[in-house]
């Protein structure tokens, strides 16, 4: 029989793994802790100003004109929505395929499917040009004859899949901590902290009825994030595939759509799991090299499933028979936006590929690089999809270039210091490994283990 | 950190701590089998087998999820139709008033986002979510410690009985309390 390979490394006892997981929420912030922090705090306000200056001027701030009525704006929604569905995968899909190795990541990469549902939730609101009158996205009675919204809009759609994706994983990603909270609670040295994490933990004891219940729970949430996440980034792709545009009018786009999501989300994952692993060196014994690399191995699938649809794409338009369908392929590859396309299939198709070598599946700053190419190569796909497929439609006299302004840069920038200044305050906040989920996983991979 | 005022809602009994998973699962099996029923184990991770050792019944949580679906579906279609076919009705794109297929994004998030937080509803009503203050058995239960805690109201509780049964499952520690 062949042995498993252990799952946490160092043979630890339950109490040590309480210590080392609980460690960073309990110690002062490092000096690396502090600097990135403010780092990204700073980057927070210049993103809040830049925010704030749009708004109150005016979306003219932003490249988007005619023809390209949807830039920055959209793209980085699609981009930070796609980020979080790999949390997502992660804690509910491969729970319910029993991968037990998702344990150690599970916490954390929901935490990122949490903070990056909120970065992207923002741009949507702000895109309406008018952000204080966007309770009319919501179907409530109004004034207005009641004047409904239209049910038969993917735009709408969006509205219930991203509001719900959004209130579901927030909800899945707290019931999961819950334990936890009780053990910091439990540990807890001053009032301040009893209190906080007394009142974040409910009162958990930890029955064996509770137990049961919760278990329970936390199946059927993972039963249903799992069809919610995919029907997710499907109604995201609805809102290009619905419409008649030559380049987003397609059929392969819900699952080339997924696939996408999957395969940046998982960038973002290993890009934070190898910084994690820098900053908290106890975290190394749980989240180890080969959790790193079955990690590498879905980039690499997936980022095989988005070169496949590349290919496809190119293939259904030349298939179709219809001119401006092909001509929006070809002028993705050759024309004025082909430095972008390019980008795109260096850092998704081809540089991923590296980690056929195992020794690079295996290198921290070989993945850590990689992860940041399959995070620009994803941004660059939305791009490509929104922009050239809107610059070049039917009419040549109604061809024109995206305008891309300072301000464009500004909140694509800035939305990486939203995201990074909620995902630092987590790891020092939240215990960002699940505690009550390892412990019961210690034995795999160990001589004489009874179950695993 | 009993409550001060008003009479406590929680039961007197007495508690044993055991220091593994295997004693204390052996323990909550060795009080099923002398006919004890309302006792309960606590535990900082969910032990694999525990609901049976206790005798637990499966948690009612899935039908909770199924009504509460249910109750989604019906919400979406109801609003889809009245608000686009009956209330208002517009023609959009010569599209029927009622064009289920495209409403079915709407009623599928619908019936998620119902049956996800009634389950959670329900998570919170069968173990009587949020607690103020529980009375703590040992702070050590949160992280590598166990216990068997019997209340003095369970079936042929007897002090001397409970207690002796205690020792004999390898308890670390046996002390009277609330809980």
């Amino acid at each position: 029989m062949i042995q498993r390979k252990p799952l946490v490394l160092g043979d630890k006892s339950l109490h040590q793994v309480t210590e080392d997981i609980v460690a960073p929420v309990e110690r002062w912030p490092s000096k690396g802790w502090v600097g990135l922090f403010l780092g990204a705090k700073t980057l927070f306000i210049f993103y809040i100003t830049c925010i704030g200056i749009v708004v109150s001027v005016g979306m003219g701030l932003l490249g988007v004109s005619h023809p390209v009525g949807w830039g920055t704006m959209i793209i980085t929604f699609v981009f930070w929505i796609g980020i979080g569905h790999a949390g997502t995968l992660i804690s509910a899909i491969l729970f319910l395929f029993r991968q037990k190795w998702r344990t150690s990541v599970a916490r954390t990469a929901e935490a990122m499917t949490v903070f990056a549902v909120m970065t992207a939730g923002i741009f949507p609101l702000i895109h309406t040009g008018r952000p204080w009158l966007d309770f009319w996205l919501f179907p409530y009675p109004n004034q207005r004859g009641p004047l409904w919204v239209n049910f038969r809009s993917p735009l709408l759609w969006d509205v219930f899949a991203v509001s719900t994706y959004a209130t579901v994983s927030m909800v899945f990603w707290y019931i999961g901590m819950v334990p936890d909270f009780a053990t910091l609670r439990d540990r807890s040295k001053n009032k301040i902290r009893y209190l906080v994490y007394g009142a974040l933990s409910l009162g958990w004891r930890g029955t064996a009825r509770n137990w049961s219940h919760y278990e329970m729970l936390y199946l059927i949430l993972a039963g249903l994030s799992t069809p919610l996440v995919l029907s997710v980034h499907t109604i995201v792709s609805f809102d290009f595939a619905v419409s008649g545009l030559p380049g987003w009018h397609a059929t392969i786009f819900p699952p080339y759509f997924v696939a996408g999501a999957i395969f940046s989300g998982f960038g973002m994952v290993v890009t934070l799991m190898t910084l994690v692993r820098i900053g908290f060196p106890e975290f190394k014994n749980y989240i180890t090299i080969d959790h790193m690399e079955v990690m590498n191995k879905i980039i690499m699938a997936t980022g095989l499933m988005v070169g496949y649809a590349y290919g496809s794409e190119f293939f259904v338009a030349w298939y179709s028979g219809n001119p401006y369908e092909q001509y929006v392929f070809i002028n993705r590859a050759m024309g004025p936006y082909a430095w972008a396309y390019w980008t795109m299939i260096v850092c998704n198709v081809v540089i991923p590929q590296l980690f056929w070598v195992r020794n690079f599946r295996r290198s921290i700053p070989v993945m850590f690089v990689i992860s940041i190419f399959v995070n620009i190569g994803m941004w660059f796909e939305r791009f490509v999809i929104t922009v050239t497929s809107l610059h070049r439609d039917y009419l040549p006299s109604n061809w024109g270039m995206y305008n891309w302004t300072f301000f464009d840069s500004a909140i694509l920038l800035g939305s990486f210091g939203m995201f990074l200044t909620l995902f630092l305050l987590y790891l020092r906040v939240f215990p960002a490994i699940s505690i009550a989920e390892i412990k019961p996983v210690l034995g795999v991979g160990k001589e004489g283990a009874h179950h695993g | 950190m009993a409550n001060a005022s008003g009479p406590s809602k929680f039961k007197m009994g007495v508690a044993a701590i055991y220091d593994s998973e295997e004693k204390v699962l052996h323990a909550a099996k060795s009080f099923y089998a002398q006919g004890f029923r309302k006792f309960d184990a606590i535990s900082p991770y969910p032990i694999h087998g525990m609901e049976e050792a206790c005798g637990i019944k499966r948690s009612m949580i899935p039908w909770v999820t199924f009504g509460a679906g249910a109750v989604g579906l019906t919400c979406g279609l109801l609003l889809t139709w009245w608000t686009s076919a009956v209330n208002w009705p517009i023609n959009v794109g010569g599209k029927p008033y009622f064009s289920l297929p495209a409403f079915i994004p709407i009623v599928f998030e619908l019936t998620i986002l119902f049956a996800a937080h009634s389950s959670v509803a329900a998570l919170f009503v069968l173990c009587g979510l949020p607690k103020k203050q529980p009375p703590v058995i040992d702070l050590d239960l949160t992280c590598h410690k166990f216990a068997i805690f019997v209340p003095e109201e369970d079936f042929g509780f007897e002090f001397q009985k409970v207690e002796a049964l205690m020792k004999s499952t390898g308890a670390e520690s046996i002390k009277k309390t609330e809980f």
